[in-house]
């Protein structure tokens, strides 16, 4: 009984993984495309050496990017929808729309934000080719500190709400986070690969472009697979559609 | 609509049963895998490390591994 809402949960995930990919794919080609080409165009002029194109940038900017950020999307959905199962009903008086939002707040920030603010994401030609084995070390593993630090937080939250209260549990949670994370980007190793006379405000608009997508990413799937869980899990009383469901979830 | 409107107090959300470990981990274990792996390719893949040779998956994922973050080339 349980397992089949695990499993329609998922299955919701993804397709509101699905459907906020498409919204962040538009921010991705309207905010984001026009400072990659830029960018593309600084790499052409200063290269030393000219590679062959494999894929040409017509489809990259478009075929190309679709699959990677829905791919994403989609993955990214099912994941946070398994976390939901589990966050429902355990992280306080929530419901699943709040349970959804908040969920998927804490992963823009743990999944994106924070490994974001110590290795922002780059533009063509930032970035030398020889270190990314280094560079590629670094990011993950900044992300994973970061989501199992987020984890070890909302534990220790918990632990302390029936001493503290909630509200101040939440704080020293979020205090205790915001500090080994600080140590993190303290002790782990700087990466300042930008080339000399790339433009400072390109730079910042790939970035802040990067931004907005995920910030879509995460904003749509929480609303989107808030409402889905809500209909499935809480179906209002005479709707014939989600009457049907009522077995399937209870 | 309107009743919810009328009755403020009882608009307290629902708080959903938990779901049980034991009916999670199943899908968690299965589908998190799976779903890692789809981010593997689109994030790492001939990058750093490649499953398989060539260039063919990390140029036509290029875009998006640039704008959603990944450290790409």
């Amino acid at each position: 009984m349980n397992s089949a809402t695990v499993r329609g949960l998922l299955v919701r995930g993804m397709l509101a993984g699905l459907a906020a990919g498409v919204l962040a794919l538009i921010v991705a080609y309207f905010l984001g495309e026009p400072s990659v080409d830029k960018a593309i165009g600084f790499e052409d002029v200063h290269a030393h050496e000219h590679e062959t194109e494999v894929v040409s940038r017509s489809l990259q900017s478009t075929a190309g990017l679709a699959t990677g950020v829905l791919v994403y999307g989609v993955a990214f959905g099912g994941i946070a929808a398994l976390a939901c199962c589990f966050a429902l009903g355990r992280v306080g008086r929530f419901g699943p729309r709040a349970t959804a939002l908040l969920l998927s707040g804490c992963a823009l920030v743990a999944v994106y934000v924070v490994p974001f603010l110590k290795y922002p994401a780059n533009p063509p030609s930032v970035g030398d080719s020889d270190t990314i084995g280094r560079r590629t070390a670094l990011y993950f593993l900044m992300m994973l500190l970061s989501v199992l630090l987020a984890l070890a937080a909302t534990v220790l939250g918990r632990r302390l709400a029936p001493r503290l209260g909630t509200w101040y549990a939440t704080v020293v949670a979020v205090a205790a986070f915001a500090l080994v994370i600080g140590l993190a980007y303290a002790f782990l190793p700087v990466v300042d690969e930008v080339p000399a006379g790339f433009p400072a405000a390109l730079l910042w608009r790939f970035r802040l472009s990067a931004l907005a997508v995920q910030a879509v990413l995460w904003g749509g799937f929480g609303l989107l697979f808030g409402e889905l869980a809500e209909r499935l899990l809480n179906p209002r009383p005479g709707a014939t559609a989600s009457a049907e469901a009522v077995p399937a979830a209870r | 609509m309107a009743q919810h409107v009328a009755r403020p107090t009882a608009t307290t959300p629902v708080v959903p049963a938990t779901l049980p470990l034991r009916a999670i981990a199943p899908w968690a274990v299965f589908f998190g895998i799976l779903m890692l792996v789809l981010l593997y390719f689109v994030g790492a893949e001939q990058g750093a490390t490649s499953v398989f040779s060539g260039t063919d998956v990390h140029e036509w994922v290029h875009d998006a591994r640039h704008l959603l973050g990944f450290p790409c080339h």
